[in-house]
């Protein structure tokens, strides 16, 4: 399977570029929806196909193609570096990749029942059980459940010798209730919003019980309709563990990406608020703040073996007690910037260039509890599980909306409230962060949305986080 | 008959009789030239094959998803399909195939946009880089074009081809940030210098900028800030699925915009990109979603369509089982009055040219979150006086178009980037009685 690489990268050196690599990918997905006890989604894709990156002189060239004869691999070759020609007549500044030991090397996700092994009829059952439950309910309209997963074999081969194959094994599923009132929508969601994914087989679905949740929820969805408004003002604010992971994804995660510091990402995506003169230096927030890239965490979402320029996973410090220490890079984008790459380079398939992206970007654990939180909270809000986000292109101004919050009055937890928001500036938010729960609630969220770069690709990002409680944040802002 | 249409048909025959069976394909290649800091910094292509085949048998609904054409792999879909299939519960509510109907072939391309080169592409992006001089410029030229073909079961046959060229990028100084777009079937309608200039033009008025207090202004919106409206309006809202569903604030035949709003899905009009059909087979047809003020219509898939029993609009997508049909050819109908009227008429106000990252809140409300970006000014006795710097907002879209909000209407209707792709929505510039901004993006 390295020789389809092998001829691409062949015929992109023979045509002129300096260096080049190629990716042969052999993916597998499943997805399979319940809405209301019914199957309305059962897709099944397969995919195959090379993508070869090419360097002319400074200048880069892409190109995926389906074809997998010789001539249709070495016309992909011949291809990207055709484009990386054009690229100098608007050409920037000479750079070099930065250095990376050459590999060869196996990796395989660890797994215990793949999700492809697992019979159609026992995750569709599970699906239809979760939503009928659900619609026991009077109030719940819609019952939504889902399963779906991953299989990805990577063959990497570049023109400096690497040739490392992987095999990524992503699994995940999730469900919601929505209760559909004469003027408002509300919905609650378990693991989280967006499922809970993570690498690894089925039994990742069977470790979180979703039969004995699903009461619940539909419960506390139907319960929205006629809960009272979030309050409004500046309160302490406590957030459940997979709504922190998001706040972490959006306002740390994307802010450290170094082709945004760099202005790579500018138009899109956006840039970053963090400035490199003063890395090792910036105060990003309090001493309970420690934040890390992992992409070597057990089960984890962005767990790897090795990046897709070959570098190999690693634990990188992005914040120390407060303190930024660290980005997110590349081969290319650590050396312009005088660093060393940080192994985060990723592709959403063949047929995409590979870009810097998130690994696993966790806040590690602190020593307290969601209880002790809570008993040492005067007046405040607990917010779970997101419903809406939003942040600036600066990755500075943010706005989430949680599916439900829940009063705190003199350290008791009160009456539930619909519809709660909060919003905040980045570096002073994470600067209140003062109490955060410890390695017993600490859960490696998967974000299996993450959406970067032109042509769109969409990446499966990782963020570990365990419940934390801020000072003084504005909660409830409305339209 | 192009390739795909021989793909879908030869998939079709390979199922036979087992089951019914609707196949839908696309070829193509799309070009990207990715450029910031002023320089070209990611410039990719793929050619690609799509083939997507949905079966039901005696009800039992699958569908299977490859890329690659070959005689084995179409054997390979199929028998995957089957197999899926007939391990699935019966779908009470699956509506059948499109019947048969005589769908001539559409080409909606410009034939040099097919065979556009990295280095015409980049000629572009010069152009735009250039326009701004010193300011750094970012943002991206591309060229996309398809074969699109369908077959079914039940004898029906489609095909079209279509072609997209967009330019759009800005250009920023040290403080500030101007944007400009635009969108065409073929690339030589792109002007890289013109929109590199009005994106330079907004970067170099938007120095200076000041903090403004948060509240309610009147706005003038420009064409990209109008498109993501309109867009959240016809995703949310317009669909039939989410109608059925009360998860809509649409109620046919009520008025609940301003008399000045007019809102058509317009896939065949002049100037549509795209296909002519939908991943169902069926053609899309012109929807009068709003029309001064009412809502008129919604747009169908066939699963929606049967429930309401209707015909299909042809609206549906890979995902609208899950997410509901969508119409991505809206068209916001433009007024009399040119920008500058809107702008003369504002005592005190904000212009936007574009939002960011907006999110919904709820969609029966639409209430909204987002924020301005890449050009945010303020407007004093009827003239643009200075930069503000980006704001963020909270409002209820269906609140901004409802009678009495809505100004007036420019006549500077174009493709306008809507945030979630280009060529989905073209719209102008609308002048707003109020609109809540919820704080700075600076703090």
């Amino acid at each position: 399977m390295f020789d389809h690489a092998s001829t691409a990268v062949e015929a992109a050196l023979g045509t002129g570029a300096v260096y080049a690599d190629a990716r042969y990918l052999e993916a597998r997905s499943e997805a399979i929806g319940v809405f209301n006890g019914s199957v309305q989604q059962l897709d099944r894709t397969e995919s195959a196909g090379v993508g070869v990156r090419a360097l002319v002189g400074s200048s880069w060239g892409f190109f995926g193609t389906h074809d997998l004869s010789s001539d249709g691999l070495r016309s992909a070759g011949r291809r990207a570096v055709e484009i990386a020609r054009a690229s100098a007549a608007v050409p920037g500044d000479p750079f070099e990749l930065a250095d990376i030991a050459v590999t060869e090397a196996e990796y395989e996700t660890p797994h215990e029942e793949p999700l492809f092994d697992v019979p159609l009829s026992e995750k569709v059952d599970l699906l239809v059980a979760v939503t009928s439950v659900m619609q026991e309910v009077d109030e719940i309209s819609l019952a939504n459940a889902s399963i779906g997963g991953w299989d990805t074999h990577k063959w990497f081969v570049s023109s400096q010798g690497h040739r490392i194959h992987q095999h990524l094994v992503e699994t995940g599923a999730g469900f919601s209730a929505t209760a559909v009132g004469e003027d408002e929508t509300q919905v609650r969601s378990y693991p989280q919003s967006f499922g809970q994914y993570e690498t690894g087989g089925f039994e990742v679905v069977r470790r979180w019980d979703f039969l004995a949740n699903a009461p619940r929820i539909a419960d506390e969805a139907a319960a929205l309709l006629s809960a009272p408004q979030c309050p409004e003002g500046e309160m302490t604010l406590i957030l459940e563990a997979s709504q922190l992971a998001l706040q972490i994804h959006e306002s740390v995660g994307h802010a450290i990406e170094l082709d945004r510091i760099l202005g790579w990402e500018a138009a899109f995506a956006g840039t970053s608020h963090l400035e490199l003169p003063r890395l090792g230096e910036h105060r990003y927030g309090s001493d309970l703040m420690n934040i890390t890239a992992d992409a070597t965490l057990h089960g984890a979402l962005g767990t790897f073996g090795f990046d897709d320029e070959g570098t190999p996973a690693q634990r990188v410090p992005i914040v120390d007690q407060g303190t930024w220490v660290g980005v997110l890079s590349g081969r290319d984008s650590a050396a312009v910037a005088g660093l060393s790459p940080g192994g985060m380079v990723r592709a959403d398939g063949y047929a995409r260039l590979p870009m810097v992206r998130m690994t696993n970007v966790g806040l590690l654990p602190g020593d307290s509890s969601l209880e002790e939180m809570v008993a040492e909270t005067k007046r405040g809000v607990f917010m779970s599980t997101n419903r809406s986000w939003s942040i600036d292109d600066r990755r500075l101004n943010f706005q989430f909306g949680c599916e439900v919050g829940r009063e705190i009055k003199n350290g008791v937890l009160g009456q539930m409230v619909k519809n709660p928001t909060y919003t905040g500036i980045t570096p002073q938010f994470w600067g209140q962060l003062d109490m955060l729960a410890g390695q017993t609630e600490w859960v490696h969220w998967g974000t299996p949305n993450c959406g970067k770069g032109q042509p769109m690709q969409v990446a499966h990002t990782g963020h570990s986080a365990s419940p934390g409680r801020f000072a003084e944040v504005r909660v409830g802002v409305t339209g | 008959m192009n390739p795909a249409s021989h793909t879908a048909q030869r998939l079709i025959e390979l199922v036979g009789d087992r089951a019914q069976a609707e196949a839908s394909v696309q070829t193509g290649r799309i070009e990207l030239t990715r450029f910031a800091n002023s320089f070209i910094h990611q410039n990719v292509g793929e050619d690609y094959v799509k083939v997507r085949l949905r079966v039901a048998s005696e009800g039992r609904v699958a569908a299977v998803t490859g890329n690659h054409a070959s005689e084995v792999a179409l054997a390979q879909l199929v028998d995957d399909a089957l197999t899926v299939a007939a391990t699935q519960p019966v779908d009470p509510d699956w509506p059948g195939v499109a019947p048969s109907k005589d769908l001539s072939a559409t080409d909606f391309s410009d034939p040099s946009t097919v065979s556009a080169t990295p280095g015409q592409r980049a000629e572009v992006v010069s152009d735009f880089v250039g326009a701004g001089g010193d300011y750094l410029a970012a943002g991206y030229c591309d060229t996309d074009w398809l074969d699109d073909g369908f077959a079914n079961s039940a004898g029906h046959r489609a095909a079209s081809r279509g072609s997209r060229a967009t330019i759009d990028g800005i250009h920023r100084t040290g403080e500030s940030a101007g944007m400009g777009h635009q969108t065409s079937a073929a690339l030589a309608d792109l002007n890289g210098a013109a929109i590199g200039s009005l994106a330079a033009d907004r970067a170099r008025r938007g120095l200076g900028a000041f903090d403004l207090k948060p509240g309610g202004y009147e706005v003038v919106l420009g064409p990209e800030a109008v498109a993501t409206t309109a867009f959240f309006l016809g995703f949310y809202g317009l669909n039939g699925k989410a109608h059925q569903e009360g998860q809509s604030f649409a109620e046919l035949g009520a008025t609940q915009f301003d008399d000045q709003i007019t809102l058509t899905d317009d896939p065949q009009g002049e100037g549509a990109l795209a296909t002519g059909f939908d991943v169902e087979g069926t053609q899309k047809v012109h929807r009068n979603l709003i029309n001064g003020g009412v809502t008129k219509m919604l747009v169908h898939d066939r699963r929606s369509a049967a429930k309401a029993g209707e015909k299909s609009t042809g609206h549906g997508w890979a995902n609208s089982a899950s997410f509901g049909p969508v119409a991505t050819h809206l068209v916001v109908a433009p007024g009399s009055d040119s920008v500058d009227d809107l702008i003369a008429a504002v005592d005190r106000g904000v212009y936007v040219a574009s939002f960011n990252y907006c999110r919904i809140l709820d969609p029966k409300t639409q209430v909204v979150t987002g924020l301005t970006r890449n050009g945010t000014f303020m407007i004093e006795n009827g003239e643009i006086t200075g930069a503000v710097t980006n704001l963020r907002f909270t409002q209820s879209f269906l609140k901004a178009w409802e009678s009495g909000n809505v100004l007036g209407v420019a006549d500077d209707l174009r493709y306008a980037d809507c945030e979630f792709g280009a060529g989905f929505v073209r719209a102008p510039s609308m002048h707003l009685a109020s609109w809540n901004f919820t704080g700075g993006a600076g703090g």
